[in-house]
């Protein structure tokens, strides 16, 4: 198992550097000057700095492998720095964003507790309705509460977080007026009321994320569930008198949860990418719409890095799910 | 198409040629054959027309796509371009159906208007994905040599985080494209293209797991046997084997490229503003989304119509094309 975790850690090097290659190239190969953007009012000193960060003027070898140390060597020695005090990144040039003159990560840090709170409760969210509806619709395969269930998912594959988003909005938020249509990002958590507003701003972002994943994972849950209903193994157990409880609930259960623990790794990533829409419909500050407004600035740093920073989340949560599958099923082991 | 060795298989329609030679190859049992009147498609209908959704699904779709085709026959397509500053912002009436928005223009002609993009888009953007899905995958499931590296690419290629990098080639190349080809072509093909080149993976694994079973069996065999050349036994008895997941996936690639577009004009990077598409459609309404929550409604309820229609064709099509299930 450790060396199989090795051999899926080396083969992810090859991949993200492949990724930063495509990201870089896109960049790369866009037509016209990229400082020709910058607006006439940064001062000369400043574009001379933001030249060098970019390594622009070199070529395009260098200016890459130059991203690279800075995404993989200087940005994780300033998050060290920044954790413990220390210095060691003093000094060297970090990834500056174009519109704000920061640094990229800085900026990035600022909004990833936002995204991480919407699509972190969304997940749960879904992941604690899917997983009851899937069991229950596969052991009462063809009822008319599998029949709804297939229907409802089936919508909540159709319809585009667009127009849902915008759907409870008017619903929820114009018509009844029970929660606000704009998530306001300054409200600080500090007593009950403050949270409980921070419930209701945060539920119609939340419902609509939600009902898009838990479409997915109860289809998945209820397919899997399906799959070892039949098995032989649960013949077995009802032959020896298990009550249909525990040859459910343990029994099955268990055995499907398998891969839909897998796919819920694997979704993880998927739901980041997802909620950039969702994030722009509620106007929720995150690192979605952080990559919106970087890119209609055309500030492309910020957005090389964050497109990256996506890239790195897939291949991660790929190499959780492939781990996460040789932990849990011992047939399946990769020497 | 048609095959000489089966005096009774339907001449004519293309696919139709194509499937009447895989069934006579296919057809060790001469019982099939004998039968002669019942082509393979009158089977798949029998067996989609039982699934109630997909047929459903499928009257539907095809509804919206005769009105958004036929319909500037009946309805002038110019009300939806000219403004009419004293006819705006009404409601639904017999004069416009869907009403008018805050230009004057009528809401009925710019919505068919935008189902034409978004299917086009939808369409081409899909024909191009199963092109290069099934090609990667064949190529990858008949040869060996070409196998891990075309598998290593597909896999490198679903490790890409989509959304963004469409968005960031959407902004990097819409302009040199629409100095080259003019706005509406250029950004047309960019969009189709873009959505293409990365949405082909699923096929690509898909029709690359199938292709591996069939060239084990005996009739690619037989095929090779008498020396025929790859080119001639993936065209001639690949192919046509594989044609049913390749259905299945083009289906549903309908569906996610028509999200996928409607989700870049919404987030104001597809088509211009002024051209109509669904998706832009629905973002030009979200700021009179209070006073006028409809013209929102009538795009997002024809994208979500068109969605779930087309996923419950696909999944009809699953059932009837799959012989697993075929039957009872």
């Amino acid at each position: 198992m450790l060396t199989f975790t090795f051999r899926r850690l080396i083969f992810a090097i090859p991949t993200l550097l492949f990724i930063a290659l495509v990201i870089f190239l896109l960049l790369e190969l866009a037509p016209g000057d990229p400082m020709a953007n910058v607006p006439l009012t940064v001062p000369p000193e400043v574009k001379e700095q933001m030249r060098q960060a970019l390594g622009l003027g070199e070529p395009a070898p260098i200016r890459f492998w130059k991203w690279i140390v800075q995404f993989f060597w200087i940005e994780p020695l300033n998050i060290f720095d920044h954790l413990f005090g220390t210095g060691f990144a003093e000094g060297k040039l970090r990834i500056i964003s174009w519109q704000n003159r920061a640094p990229v990560f800085i900026v990035i840090a600022e909004r990833i507790p936002q995204t991480l709170w919407v699509v972190g409760t969304a997940y749960v969210v879904a992941i604690l309705i899917a997983i009851p509806v899937g069991i229950y619709s596969a052991y009462r395969q063809y009822s008319i509460f599998d029949q709804a269930g297939t229907f409802v998912t089936m919508i909540g594959f159709s319809v585009p977080p667009f127009f849902s988003g915008v759907l409870v909005i008017v619903i929820f938020a114009v018509q009844l007026r029970w929660f606000p249509s704009i998530y306001d990002t300054t409200h600080v958590v500090d007593d009950w009321d403050a949270f409980v507003f921070q419930l209701r701003q945060m539920f119609l972002p939340v419902m609509v994320l939600a009902l898009q994943i838990t479409s997915q994972l109860s289809r998945f849950m209820r397919a899997s569930m399906l799959d070892n209903l039949g098995q032989d193994y649960v013949r077995t157990a009802r032959a020896k008198g298990l009550r249909e409880r525990s040859v459910v609930m343990i029994h099955v259960l268990r055995n499907s949860m398998i891969p839909v623990v897998t796919v819920i790794a694997l979704g993880i990533p998927q739901v980041f990418g997802g909620a950039i829409i969702t994030e722009q419909v509620f106007k929720v500050n995150g690192i979605g719409q952080l990559l919106i407004t970087a890119i209609q600035a055309n500030d492309l740093p910020m957005v090389q890095t964050l497109t990256f920073i996506f890239a790195v989340l897939i291949v991660l949560f790929n190499l959780i799910a492939d781990v996460l599958y040789g932990i849990l099923d011992p047939r399946i082991r990769y020497e | 198409m048609s095959d000489a060795r089966d005096p009774r298989s339907p001449i004519g329609a293309e696919d139709e040629g194509v499937v009447a030679a895989s069934a006579a190859v296919m057809g060790a049992e001469p019982v099939l054959l004998s039968t002669g009147a019942r082509s393979q498609w009158l089977d798949v209908w029998d067996q989609f027309k039982t699934h109630k959704g997909a047929l459903i699904g499928a009257a539907i779709f095809l509804a919206i796509v005769a009105v958004v085709a036929l319909g500037p026959l009946v309805w002038d397509p110019e009300l939806g371009i000219k403004s009419n500053i004293r006819a705006r912002n009404e409601g639904m009436s017999l004069a416009h159906p869907f009403g008018t928005d805050q230009l004057g223009r009528d809401i009925f002609a710019r919505m068919m208007a935008g189902g034409r993009v978004s299917l086009a888009v939808g369409l081409t953007a899909m024909f191009l994905s199963v092109v290069i899905g099934t090609l990667i995958g064949v190529l990858a499931g008949y040869f060996r040599a070409l196998d891990g590296a075309l598998m290593r690419f597909t896999d490198l290629f679903l490790a890409l985080p989509l959304l963004p990098l469409l968005l960031v080639m959407v902004l990097l190349f819409r302009e040199p494209l629409t100095a080259v080809f003019g706005v509406e072509t250029g950004i047309f093909l960019l969009i189709v293209s873009a959505i293409g080149i990365t949405s082909w993976m699923q096929t690509a694994r898909i029709v690359r797991g199938e292709v591996l079973a069939l060239k084990e069996r005996e009739f690619v065999l037989a095929a090779r046997s008498i020396g025929t050349p790859s080119r001639r036994v993936i065209t001639r008895h690949v192919l046509p084997n594989v044609l049913s997941p390749i259905m299945v996936s083009a289906t549903l690639g309908i569906a996610t490229a028509i999200i996928t577009e409607s989700a870049l004009s919404f987030l104001g990077l597809g088509f211009p503003p002024d051209f109509p598409t669904w998706g832009r459609l629905l973002n030009d309404g979200v700021p009179y989304l209070e006073q006028y929550p409809e013209r929102v409604f009538w795009p997002g309820i024809a994208i979500s119509l068109v969605v779930l229609s087309i996923n419950y064709v696909g999944d009809g099509l699953r059932d009837a094309l799959d012989p697993r299930i075929r039957g009872r």
